[in-house]
């Protein structure tokens, strides 16, 4: 092999890996990534059911209600608007009417979301970054508020 | 008093830092030896230093002295010694502290048995060494400072994260700074020899054990973490894809192809521009990795506390060394020679493939880390990135790269020979056939791809034992002569065959787990049975109990297993009212056809719980597996520190190996 060829052969060889990751990568781009909705912007946005989202807000207080199995259902708030959630599993250890919450599943047909996973931070005054950030435009959390200033864990 | 110590201590190091930083640079400009050599006694001085500094904090923590706002916000006196200790780190400014000992630990190294360094190399890699050092001790001294009084002294601590208070957890941090901080050695060397304006492949053998070092301690940090993971948090996985693990994630990618570039420099002199650019992306991404965990820009399991100040610090911090290494990077690296080109099939070949994959899923995990980052910033719009992505770029990336794991090192180096690798390979892949053929007959539940998935992970075991019995010409010569020949193996050998078959224990534990792992969600009142994987549990109700700091809420589950009885499972739910916190403890059994997986949920109606049971198939292979890896490397070590303690004799050594393998 002429010196060229090699060079041929490394370069060709890094743009077919190349080529191969970005097209990866802008695929999995438009299938796998999962957007963050309050309840607000569901009622906004026309979300089509199936479609994978995180949902998150403050649970509503009084809302908890459980099955005779281990099926829950609840109700996620940002103040302006709310949404029924139901969810079958586990709930976090910190999972409490009234704190905030982070679900991640899809909207059923008719206009419930059905969560598959729940989360929910190791923190008495744990508010997620994201839901705080929400609530601060619906203008019902103020900065200077313990919300998510202390180093948790988040369990699903 | 202590912490005062303490606190003086910090503000020495970042004197006797600036000094390693400053004079040494002059020392080799000015051509004065005498002020190249204080980078010596410095790098000694700064770790002294430093681990005063570290020891008075221990001692504050130890003695529970809550005149010190850190231990008072950190810790509690009925918390056990191991916790108290290990919430040294288990905070911000404690671990930062942790942190810049490391670093003083590998400076204080390589002043100390670096002897053998060409004088100009060590003082260069000594004031980068140092430079970082500066940047760090100031970050604590003027940011994170530990040493905080409050008066009046409060009465007792607020405790540490019950989730931290774990035995895996307390050893977690030192292992992955050790990785992360270890990496700063490679970035040294690359900015010295920019410096320089000359690279060697001495350079490589110089940088290749302080490399490996910290590879095998980031591999068992990260290892650690996710075991953590999996049997504190509750919900039986082991790795999330969350981006904090990446930050982690991503030096080791890099850092696994250092390994393997600047093996190619050392030996075939190689690669050079490459390698250099890799040790300075190796450490660029822990330092971002530290910038991750401590700015407070994630919501994650692992992130500190938020604090914008501290972020802005950080960032400042990673623009100048990203920034600046990259700058001379572009504009000294053309000075540095450029090695020969080689034929595509060889074992320098094999190893560009490696670098290729490593760096490009490593780019891949880069991007779905950040985007999300990017995107907010942008756009204002939240979304999460998450395993789907991951598993849809990286496993692709990755999955070719271990099928050519065991055709690498059967290639001889310039010119490899494949049809005859492949050849040396037909056991083996006459044996991973079997096996997918027999998983599939035996087990047709799950994805069809986990049977391929199995004899990928059998076909890297194979492969690496196929290395050694190449090598040492099994069925060819005689046992005796085989047997003669495996004792003369150069370690290296052991321990490339090691990590290799490592990684392919690796990939059956986590194909098995993620692809028939069972998972059961019942409401049980007691008497209450569940069935799984041949396993018979039978709920015999909760018990409350008293822990030295948290009370906890304990269920019995009686497990049999065909009617015989295995064990009881206790998993149970703790509050820590110091803290106002509380955790979830699995009860495990362990085997090694899986792990059963018990988590006790919420109280529901008459006395009956919510129970998650899962069962894990051979998960345990996973961190076997890292073990193997991390065994492997140190096998590795203590080969090549004995070459590099003595660069002449390994002339001799290498023609003695280079005669055996031919």
């Amino acid at each position: 092999m002429t010196r060229k060829q090699r060079r041929g052969v490394l370069i060709g060889t890094c743009l077919v890996v190349l080529g191969v990751a970005v097209g990866l990568v802008l695929y999995a781009m438009r299938d796998s990534i999962v957007f963050f909705y309050s309840p607000s912007d569901i009622a906004k946005m026309e979300i089509a059911p199936g479609q994978r989202i995180r949902l998150g807000g403050l649970v509503e207080t009084g809302s908890v209600k459980r099955d005779l199995g281990t099926t829950v259902h609840f109700a996620v708030t940002d103040g302006a608007k709310t949404m029924p959630v139901t969810y079958t599993g586990v709930l976090p250890d910190l999972f409490r009417e009234g704190q905030g919450v982070v679900t991640e599943g899809a909207l059923t047909p008719d206009g419930m979301f059905e969560a598959d996973s729940v989360l929910a931070k190791h923190d008495e005054n744990y508010m997620p970054p994201e839901v705080a950030a929400k609530l601060k435009e619906q203008g019902l959390w103020q900065e200077g508020e313990p919300a998510g200033a202390s180093g948790g864990v988040i369990t699903q | 008093m202590i912490a005062e110590t303490g606190h003086y201590a910090l503000i020495l190091a970042l004197g006797v830092a600036i000094v390693q930083m400053v004079l040494p640079i002059l020392g080799t400009r000015l051509n004065d030896p005498r002020l190249a050599a204080v980078s010596i006694p410095a790098a000694q001085a700064q770790f002294l230093l430093i681990c005063i500094a570290f020891g008075a904090l221990t001692a504050a923590y130890v003695t529970s002295d809550f005149s010190v706002l850190n231990v008072w916000q950190n810790s509690h006196s009925a918390k056990p010694m191991l916790y108290k200790i290990s919430g040294v780190w288990g905070n911000h400014e404690g671990s930062m502290v942790l942190w810049v000992l490391i670093l003083a630990l590998f400076g204080a190294a390589v002043a100390t048995f670096g002897s053998n360094l060409p004088r100009q190399l060590q003082a260069n890699v000594l004031a980068v060494q140092g430079s970082i050092a500066v940047a760090f001790l100031l970050f604590i001294v003027i940011a994170s400072n530990p040493f905080l009084r409050v008066n009046p002294a409060p009465f007792d601590g607020q405790g540490l994260n019950p989730v931290l208070q774990d035995p895996a957890l307390a050893f977690h941090p030192p292992f992955l700074y050790a990785g992360y901080v270890g990496f700063s050695m490679a970035f040294s060397f690359a900015v010295a020899a920019l410096i320089d304006g000359r690279i060697d492949a001495a350079w490589a053998r110089w940088v290749r054990p302080w490399t490996l070092a910290a590879w095998m301690c980031l591999t068992l940090g990260i290892a650690m973490g996710s075991w953590w993971a999996y049997y504190e948090l509750g919900w039986g996985g082991f790795w999330f894809w969350d981006p904090v693990e990446n930050a982690s994630f991503m030096p080791w990618l890099a850092g696994t192809a250092l390994l393997h570039s600047a093996l190619v420099m050392e030996k075939r002199d190689a690669l050079k521009v490459w390698t250099v650019l890799l040790a300075i992306i190796t450490f660029s991404l822990s330092l971002m990795g530290t910038f991750l965990v401590r700015s407070g820009v994630l919501t994650s399991v692992h992130a500190f506390a938020v604090d914008p100040e501290r972020g802005v610090f950080i960032l400042g911090i990673m623009a100048v060394f990203i920034g600046g290494s990259f700058a001379l990077f572009a504009w000294r690296a053309p000075l540095l020679s450029q090695g020969g080109l080689f034929a595509p099939i060889s074992r320098e070949g094999s190893l560009v493939l490696n670098n290729l994959l490593l760096t490009v899923a490593c780019a891949a995990v880069f991007v779905g880390t950040l985007y999300p980052l990017a995107l907010e910033s942008i756009t204002g719009e939240k979304i999460s990135v998450g395993a789907p992505f991951f598993n849809m770029t990286f496993v692709p990336l990755v999955v070719p790269l271990l099928i050519a794991v065991p055709f690498g090192p059967l290639l001889a180096w310039k010119r490899g020979d494949l049809l005859a690798a492949a050849q040396r390979l037909t056991a083996a892949a006459v044996i991973c056939l079997v096996t997918i053929i027999a998983v599939l007959a035996v087990n047709r539940s799950g994805p069809w791809l986990a049977p391929l998935g199995i004899g990928l992970g059998l076909w890297l075991i194979c492969g690496a034992a196929t290395e050694l019995a190449t090598r040492s010409k099994l069925f060819d010569v005689s046992w005796s002569e085989t047997w003669r020949r495996l004792r003369n193996l150069p370690r290296a050998s052991y321990g490339t065959a090691l990590a290799h078959a490592g990684v392919g224990v690796m990939v059956i534990g986590l194909v098995s787990t993620t692809a028939w792992r069972i998972e059961r969600i019942e409401a049980l009142a007691p008497g209450g049975k569940v069935d799984i994987a041949g396993y018979e549990l039978v709920f015999q109700g909760v018990e409350e109990r008293q822990g030295p700091n948290y009370r906890e809420l304990a269920g019995q589950f009686a497990v049999t297993r065909g009617g015989a009885p295995v064990t009881t499972l206790t998993p149970s739910k703790r509050a820590f009212a110091v803290e106002k916190s509380a955790t979830t403890e699995a009860g495990i059994h362990n085997s090694w056809r899986g792990d059963l997986y018990v988590v006790l949920g919420d109280p529901l109606k008459d006395g009956a719980y919510s129970v998650r049971v899962y069962f894990n198939p051979m998960v345990r292979l996973i961190w076997i597996g890292a073990l193997i890896m991390f065994f492997g490397g140190g096998v590795s070590l203590s080969d090549r520190r004995l070459r590099v303690g003595a660069p002449k004799r390994a002339k001799a050594r290498r023609v003695a190996v280079a005669a055996v393998s031919k």
